[in-house]
């Protein structure tokens, strides 16, 4: 058996920039965006893929980056919280968690936020069944989800009219 | 933190190619795809595999024409117009969003069996001396059992065996067909029949059928399964010309119950055979104190599960009932 290599070399796009990357072979997407990226945005919570705390966008589906290898996201797109906000300003998304009350602790809010980023782009205008649905792998220990799901409604309709 | 063990990765880009490594390595390799299943667990140490085989970028695996790719993810398949409606109701339940975008219909079928005393971490597993399935030599359900009894908590599994579809498995022999319901043993440890160097294809599910999937879970947003209740009919106006009913998480694999089958052909879906068909499910359930929830009463909503299945393919409007115990409306 070939010898295993003490790192891997590639090069992700993370967040519209050409990331290169050095890491130990078995880390994985997160360990890689926290700890050799920098990106400590995203969180860690279980690390089973059971709470959607570490939640990233890989070419634009939402995935549990705790549960992801990184060797197999060279040459992906990945969207981390940290290229969410527009410029200066914080995404409808943001302005909405922060005017709704839908980030209490702030933890599982980044895992959230991609996680309705998502939703929105394939569904502008979604119910609040489709929101839960949608965001039923995001657990949320403070708010009660409720504050969530309208802060996702609330940023639907900025969005809605920023198009229009 | 929960790091994943060192491994060798290879990245094959063809079933062929992937059969010879794992021919080449032996025992020492696994398969990987969506990953949502063994990473969980080879960070807790059930499986340290020194070789790890992506079946990631093998494009063959992702086909649907005809037959359904192992390699699809569970999204894929739910979205797909023609997927038949017990495995669109499995697979819409099987864990979350996140999951069903990364999980593939291979993965959910060759899913590791689970119980309380095996799905934890290496310390707490230590503290216990270990278990039979893995690194120990007691079974802590059933002290005296010389088997292991963790439970098989495969969605798809059940929906698919009701759907009398069959899994292409592709070996250094070359390629066989067979059953999904003969894919798995009774058995926590040994619970595949599929061998070492093999690599589940695909999978061919006739149509004809009209079928449903019943989940029972604690959390209706997304939980394994306690139970689950597959039924797939073919009528003949409104008599039951053919039936195929199957359970899942009850034991250590999922398995078809011949007797309500044939029990139901030839007769109309009236209250009472539903309620007849239902009692000969239920007694096929036993299940083991062994995942969440009281065990009495895992037992003790079986036949009701399996009625819920029958009423709604007899076209009764059963969407509160489905709300009520897993949250899930079929689209």
């Amino acid at each position: 058996m070939a010898a295993i290599p003490e790192r891997v070399h590639l090069t992700m796009q993370v967040n519209g920039e050409a990331a290169p990357v050095s890491f130990a072979p078995y880390k994985t997407l997160l360990e890689v965006l926290r700890e050799d990226l920098g990106l400590t945005g995203t969180k860690h919570g279980c690390e089973l893929g059971e709470c959607g705390a570490c939640t990233v966008l890989v070419d634009g589906q939402p995935v549990l980056s705790c549960l992801a290898l990184a060797l197999e996201c060279g040459g992906r797109a990945i969207e981390t919280i940290e290229g969410v906000q527009r410029g200066p300003e914080l995404h409808p998304l943001q302005a909405a968690f922060a005017d709704c009350g839908g980030s209490q602790c702030g933890y599982c809010t980044p895992g959230v936020i991609m996680t309705a980023k998502a939703l929105l782009a394939r569904n502008p205008a979604p119910t609040r069944d489709e929101i839960r649905e949608a965001t039923a792998g995001n657990l949320c220990r403070c708010t009660g989800y409720q504050q969530i799901t309208e802060a996702i409604e609330s940023a639907a309709t900025l969005l809605r009219a920023e198009r229009t | 933190m929960l790091r994943l063990p060192w491994f060798e990765y290879r990245s094959p880009r063809s079933v062929a190619e992937a059969v010879k490594i794992l021919a080449g390595e032996g025992p020492q390799a696994m398969l990987v795809a969506g990953g949502t299943d063994l990473l969980p667990n080879m960070k807790r140490r059930h499986q340290s595999p020194k070789v790890l085989v992506s079946l990631r970028a093998v494009d063959e695996l992702r086909k649907l024409n005809g037959s359904y790719g192992a390699g699809l993810t569970l999204a894929e398949v739910v979205a797909h117009p023609g997927t038949p409606g017990a495995l669109r109701h499995a697979a819409a339940q099987v864990a979350t969003a996140q999951i069903r975008n990364m999980g593939t219909l291979g993965g959910n079928l060759c899913l590791d069996t689970r119980c309380t005393y095996y799905n934890q971490t290496e310390e707490w597993r230590k503290a216990i001396d270990y278990c039979l399935k893995k690194d120990g030599s007691v079974c802590w359900v059933a002290t005296a059992s010389k088997r292991c009894v963790a439970v098989s908590s495969t969605d798809t599994a059940p929906a698919l065996i009701a759907l009398d579809a069959k899994v292409t498995l592709v070996g250094p022999g070359g390629e066989r067909e067979i059953p999904v319901e003969s894919l798995y043993n009774n058995d926590g440890i040994d619970y595949l029949s599929r061998k070492p160097d093999e690599v589940l294809s695909a999978i061919v599910i006739p149509s004809s059928w009209k079928s449903v999937y019943w989940k029972l879970r604690r959390r209706g947003s997304f939980d394994f399964p306690l139970l689950g209740v597959a039924a797939a009919l073919k009528m003949d106006g409104d008599v039951v010309a053919d039936a195929r009913i199957a359970l899942g998480a009850v034991a250590s694999r999922p398995f078809r119950i011949e007797k309500a089958g044939e029990f139901l052909k030839g007769k109309r879906l009236t209250d009472e055979v539903i309620a007849e068909a239902a009692t000969l499910v239920a007694n096929r359930a036993k299940p083991m104190d062994n995942t969440d929830m009281d065990l009495y009463w895992r037992k003790e909503v079986a036949d009701d599960f399996a009625g819920y299945a029958l009423k709604e393919l007899r076209g009764d409007d059963m969407g509160a009932i489905r709300l009520r115990t897993a949250r899930y409306l079929p689209g």
